[in-house]
């Protein structure tokens, strides 16, 4: 996993609630056997028609709007559990999910995959609603703020101590996991005796 | 101190806890399928190594499979192929897979614990959200991304952060037509789609308790469509009636140092939650959703919200849209209502008992020629019940579909979708825009009400029907 601390970055705000798994990456396009590629079908149903041209009034189809972070409304990520949903997201190329609320499996699964979920006030996040295209905001996960660089304005937002640093250095839980095999045997030994 | 069910279960399979981070959690069930589980061999092949614990691990293919014809190849190939790598890579890992045109196949919430693999005090888990159908055993059931799938195959092991934990009691009688599916439904539309976000829950109540294992299952699966990450209910009597000589069981004298184990697995009295709701059985009515999340719905003879007076604007806007999506008008009734489809299957509503009480309903009738009727067994074992207790004579009298086992229109991954713009009453677990097919419209309901909206061929109240 690449290591990230600091993202500076213009966004895309989408904001709309509930915005479910089956919206970011309908089921049809779960047949993949890598994790590569699924970018292209982020939002598929709200981005292209059926027959494959796009759709002109969604966002991602306005040149206008880019950037690495994406800021929804709340209770983000809600639905299935597929993972392909961060995988998308993150090779589309955000980097950064902002909203006022996240479902629970979509956050363990950003973080897994070196997408920081970044949960902020539903106040904080009109205010980014309200920003003009092409204003940047910028997140520091060492001290885990999100500031608006127009006005510095800015919100601390939680994440778990361990997540956080495991993002900074860019390494994964299986390689924890790894490391303590010998605990993990040790236990299995008491718990089938 | 008093302890709650869940954390008796967890605190047993808690091998260590990281200062300010998640705690390592010990796995006793592993289930994977084809869509979920890829990667994660890929992922763990890349670094080298082989599954650690294969005996823990139980895989199917369920997600993408055709559910006709199940003999021939796989027409689509995506799905061939994703079919394919399973049953490689569990050769390659030794994993035990039940996959097509074996016995045991199925829908992996239906098989774990119709094969007696589910039982009480397990930590459960699956690349897929429904895990916490098990949680209706008495295990912490949860579902994982592929990333954790990846942890599993590794080490055993998950990371993970206690949940706060919720209680909900339902005490009483249920009303007439009123199912499991109903209290699921009803407790979801109190507390929204996000209400139980952050939680594990557990139901309990008079309520609860007299519901069969099936009833219990569906109930505990729909706890994600709250946000749970996992529900529970605690085992009793009927749980362990229930267990007692399917395939994976203990037996013998196993069976009895597990019982005793077993019936050690409840809340105590007086232990604390962080929430707690009560619901009284007799204002439960049966449910319908109208909106693209299960969050809205109403009671099957109530009227969709008028959107004006939503003081919350996100909420407001969040229904306009999931109104003009379904094609509904607020303030109106859904009953009356023609559909063109219903969909009876999925984890949530294709076990025996499910299949029983719709053909019980629709015994000597025919469905309405309008409608088109789609039953899915939720695996092989309902499928061959279904032949021997001779529900399929009824069903196809009454003109309805049988199809073989599979999550099927539950999600539109194989060729079983709805067409845009068509009604269907599911009795799955999720109405999300195209869910069951590009602009297909879904109503989720109990299977008593799909099969009554079958024969009637509009959505109708159970309590008007004479059957
Ligand atoms: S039936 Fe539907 S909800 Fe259940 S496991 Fe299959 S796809 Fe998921």
């Amino acid at each position: 996993m690449k290591a990230i601390n600091i993202i500076e970055s213009t966004f895309v705000p989408m904001p709309m609630e509930n915005i479910d798994t089956d919206q970011i990456i309908p089921a049809r396009f779960l047949k993949a056997t890598t994790r590569l590629g699924f970018g292209q079908n982020l939002f598929r149903d709200w981005r292209y028609e059926t027959d494959g041209s796009p759709k002109e009034n969604f966002i991602l189809n306005n040149p206008a709007y880019t950037g690495e972070i994406l800021v929804a409304g709340k209770n983000f990520g809600c639905g299935s559990s597929r993972e392909h949903a961060a995988w998308s997201i993150l090779d589309y190329g955000f980097y950064v999910v902002v909203s006022s609320f996240f479902a629970d499996i979509f956050k363990n699964n950003a973080l897994n995959n070196g997408v920081i979920p970044v949960q902020v006030s539903e106040e904080f996040l009109q205010k980014i609603f309200e920003l003009n295209n092409g204003s940047t905001l910028t997140i520091n996960l060492e001290a885990q703020t999100i500031t608006i660089d127009a006005t510095s304005d800015n919100e601390t937002f939680d994440i778990n101590h361990y997540k956080k640093t495991c993002l900074i250095n860019g390494y994964d839980d299986i390689d924890y996991l790894l490391s303590i095999k010998g605990e993990i045997a040790e236990f299995e030994k008491q718990y089938y005796n | 101190m008093p302890k709650t069910l869940f954390d008796k279960i967890w605190y047993k399979h808690v091998i260590k806890t990281i200062a300010g981070g998640p705690a390592v959690l010990y796995i006793d069930k592993h289930f994977i399928h084809e869509v979920t589980s890829p990667q994660a061999f890929n992922g763990i092949e890349k670094r080298g190594l082989q599954v650690w614990r294969p005996q823990n691990t139980v895989a199917t293919a369920d997600h993408n499979v055709p559910t006709i014809n199940q003999h021939l190849p796989i027409k689509d190939e995506l799905s061939r192929i994703q079919v394919q790598q399973l049953k490689d890579n569990c050769a390659r890992h030794d994993i035990a897979l039940y996959g097509l045109g074996h016995p045991f196949q199925g829908i992996v919430h239906i098989i774990g614990p119709e094969l007696g693999i589910t039982q009480p005090g397990m930590t459960i888990v699956c690349g897929d959200s429904h895990t916490s159908t098990h949680g209706a055993f008495g295990c912490i059931a949860f579902g994982i991304g592929t990333s954790e799938v990846e942890m599993v195959f590794a080490s055993q092991c998950l990371m993970q952060t206690k949940p706060k934990l919720m209680r909900i009691n339902i005490e009483g009688e249920l009303n007439k037509g009123v199912v499991s599916k109903d209290i699921i439904l009803h407790i979801i539309a109190q507390i929204s789609a996000s209400g139980a976000t952050g939680y594990a829950v557990e139901y309990a109540g008079s309520a609860i308790r007299r519901l069969s294992m099936e009833a219990r299952m569906t109930i505990c699966n729909m706890s994600i469509e709250m946000g749970a990450r996992a529900g529970m209910i605690a085992p009793d009597d009927i749980t362990f009636e229930y267990i007692k000589g399917r395939q994976f069981a203990p037996s013998g004298e196993r069976w009895n140092l597990k019982l005793a184990e077993w019936k050690e697995l409840q809340t105590d009295d007086g232990a604390v939650f962080d929430h707690e709701i009560n619901i009284n059985a007799s204002e439960i009515q049966p449910m319908i959703t109208y909106g693209t999340n299960p969050g809205l719905g109403i009671a099957i003879n109530g009227m969709i919200p008028v959107t004006d007076t939503i003081p919350d604007e996100g909420e407001r806007k969040n229904i306009v849209k999931a109104l003009q999506y379904m094609g509904l008008e607020p303030g109106k009734q859904l009953l009356g209502m023609p559909v063109q489809h219903v969909f009876i299957g999925s984890c949530t509503n294709a076990r025996i008992e499910d299949l029983r009480l719709v053909a019980s309903v629709i015994k000597g009738k025919k469905k309405n020629p309008s409608v088109q009727v789609m039953i899915v067994p939720g695996s092989q074992q309902v499928a061959r019940q279904v032949q021997e207790e001779g529900l399929d004579k009824i069903f196809e009298e009454a003109g309805f579909a049988i199809r073989q086992a599979g999550c099927s229109a539950c999600l539109g991954m194989n060729e079983d979708k709805i067409p845009a713009g068509e009604y269907c009453i599911s009795t799955s677990n999720r109405n999300f825009e195209g869910r069951q097919g590009a602009g297909a419209r879904t109503l989720l309901a109990s299977p008593l009400t799909a099969a009554v909206a079958a024969i009637t061929g509009v959505v109708t109240d159970v309590r008007d029907f004479h059957y």
